[in-house]
């Protein structure tokens, strides 16, 4: 199949390369909130479903719940689209805590306790949150991976093994405190990287 | 209200990523809720976990699952979206009760079927008690009781909704948070004229009872 016309290849990559950064999808997904077209939703679903998926593979669910998972998730995306506010939020990041919440609810059959996301809407704003929302994915990861690696780790370890602090302890057989520093040193650093990039 | 006492950088990594028991997350979620400035920083953990869900391989999605879902949606009743915008923003709530503690115990600790456990100390257990270590409790605390030094193996958290106390770490009044973890001992001092309530999640059961014996031990001795 690779011995398509170059023309050709020059179109898909455009096509592909027209959604590249964060913030087109949240454009995408901001439209959607604004106005309920299944067009923008299957572009969106195409992009967010299989990492959606993958996500949940990765806390350790069997790929049948994943599955059905993704799916619960990409509906929850359409039914809650209204209470989507593009400066609050990435696509990326609004869709991971669906994903979260719907993985989390299945696994212990109880709500995760959430800040209700209803107070979006309610509370005036009280900061512009434009500059941490437009630093694009790409920055991002590359701040990741510039982590120290046991600083990484324990960040992977939480995001995406669900794992507690002092299960990361035993785990990793070290104090709670020190797994504490490390999650703290990490996410600070990231942080500044957003304030300092805006 | 004016808050002091804020949640340490690593409890937000972790209700951000959803890696924190129930227990502890209804703490931190009542916390964030009344706290302009732990919710921007919870939504900054956030936005990691926005970067890393982007950052992950596709994982091959079923043939059909557009189709499955596609189909769902036009099953979906068609929302008013203005009306849902405006009905949401008078909805009154209450000043001492965060909300999500209000969907646990309903408005007010009067209706509270609060247990005594010696004279002016109660407690009501919440029903996170499934989770595979957290226990979460409210606590009722007359003026002038003390605990006894302790120090705990794991995290602890304790939001002040009413009332006040004082302690090691400095004074604590009502949408305050201590976020202690084992390296802190303290001798938490209940300082004003009424009762002081407080929302208390462990993240080690055993912990808990130490802590609730530790509690119920002065008060036997006399
Ligand atoms: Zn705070």
């Amino acid at each position: 199949m690779d011995n398509n016309g170059s023309g050709e290849d020059v179109d898909n990559v455009v096509a592909m390369t027209q959604l590249n950064s964060s913030s087109d999808w949240s454009d995408l997904l901001q439209e959607l909130s604004e106005n309920k077209d299944k067009k923008i939703y299957i572009q969106l679903f195409s992009h967010f479903a299989p990492k959606v998926k993958a996500y949940i593979i990765r806390l350790g669910l069997v790929e049948t719940t994943a599955e059905e998972l993704m799916q619960e998730t990409m509906l929850a995306v359409w039914r809650k689209a209204h209470m989507y506010n593009r400066s609050k939020a990435a696509a990326s990041t609004w869709i991971f805590t669906l994903a979260r919440n719907q993985s989390i609810d299945w696994m212990r059959k109880q709500k995760y306790p959430e800040y209700s996301l209803d107070e979006w809407i309610e509370e005036p704003d009280e900061h512009n949150h434009e500059g941490e929302n437009l630093v694009t994915s790409d920055r991002m990861e590359k701040a990741i991976s510039k982590l120290p690696e046991n600083q990484a780790q324990v960040l992977y370890m939480s995001f995406f093994e669900g794992r507690s602090h002092s299960d990361i302890s035993e785990r990793l057989g070290i104090p709670l405190g020190s797994v504490k520093s490390r999650i703290r040193l990490a996410s600070e650093k990231l942080k500044t990287m957003w304030r300092d990039d805006v | 209200m004016n808050i002091k006492h804020h949640l340490d950088e690593a409890t937000l990594v972790s209700y951000a990523a959803g890696s924190m028991s129930q227990a502890m997350a209804l703490v931190v979620a009542c916390h964030i809720s009344i706290c302009p400035s732990c919710r921007e920083r919870v939504s900054q953990s956030e936005a990691i976990g926005g970067i890393l869900l982007d950052s992950l391989d596709e994982a091959s999605i079923s043939d059909d699952a557009l189709d499955q879902v596609l189909a769902c949606l036009d099953q979906e009743p068609e929302i008013d979206i203005e009306m849902i915008r405006t009905s949401k923003q008078h909805q009154p709530s209450s000043d001492l009760i965060p909300r999500p503690l209000q969907d646990c115990i309903g408005n007010s600790f009067e209706d509270i079927e609060w247990k005594r456990i010696v004279p002016g100390i109660y407690y009501y257990d919440l029903p996170f008690k499934t989770e595979k270590g957290g226990a979460s409790r409210l606590m009722r605390i007359a003026p002038g009781k003390a605990m006894l030094p302790h120090s705990h193996d794991g995290n602890e958290l304790t939001l002040i909704l009413q009332g006040s106390f004082s302690d090691e770490m400095g004074r604590f009044t009502a949408g305050d948070i201590a976020d202690l973890d084992s390296e802190i001992e303290h001798q938490p001092l209940v300082d004003s004229d009424e009762d002081c309530i407080c929302l208390i999640a462990t993240d080690a059961p055993l912990k808990f009872s130490t802590l609730l014996g530790k509690l119920v031990q002065p008060m036997t001795g006399f």
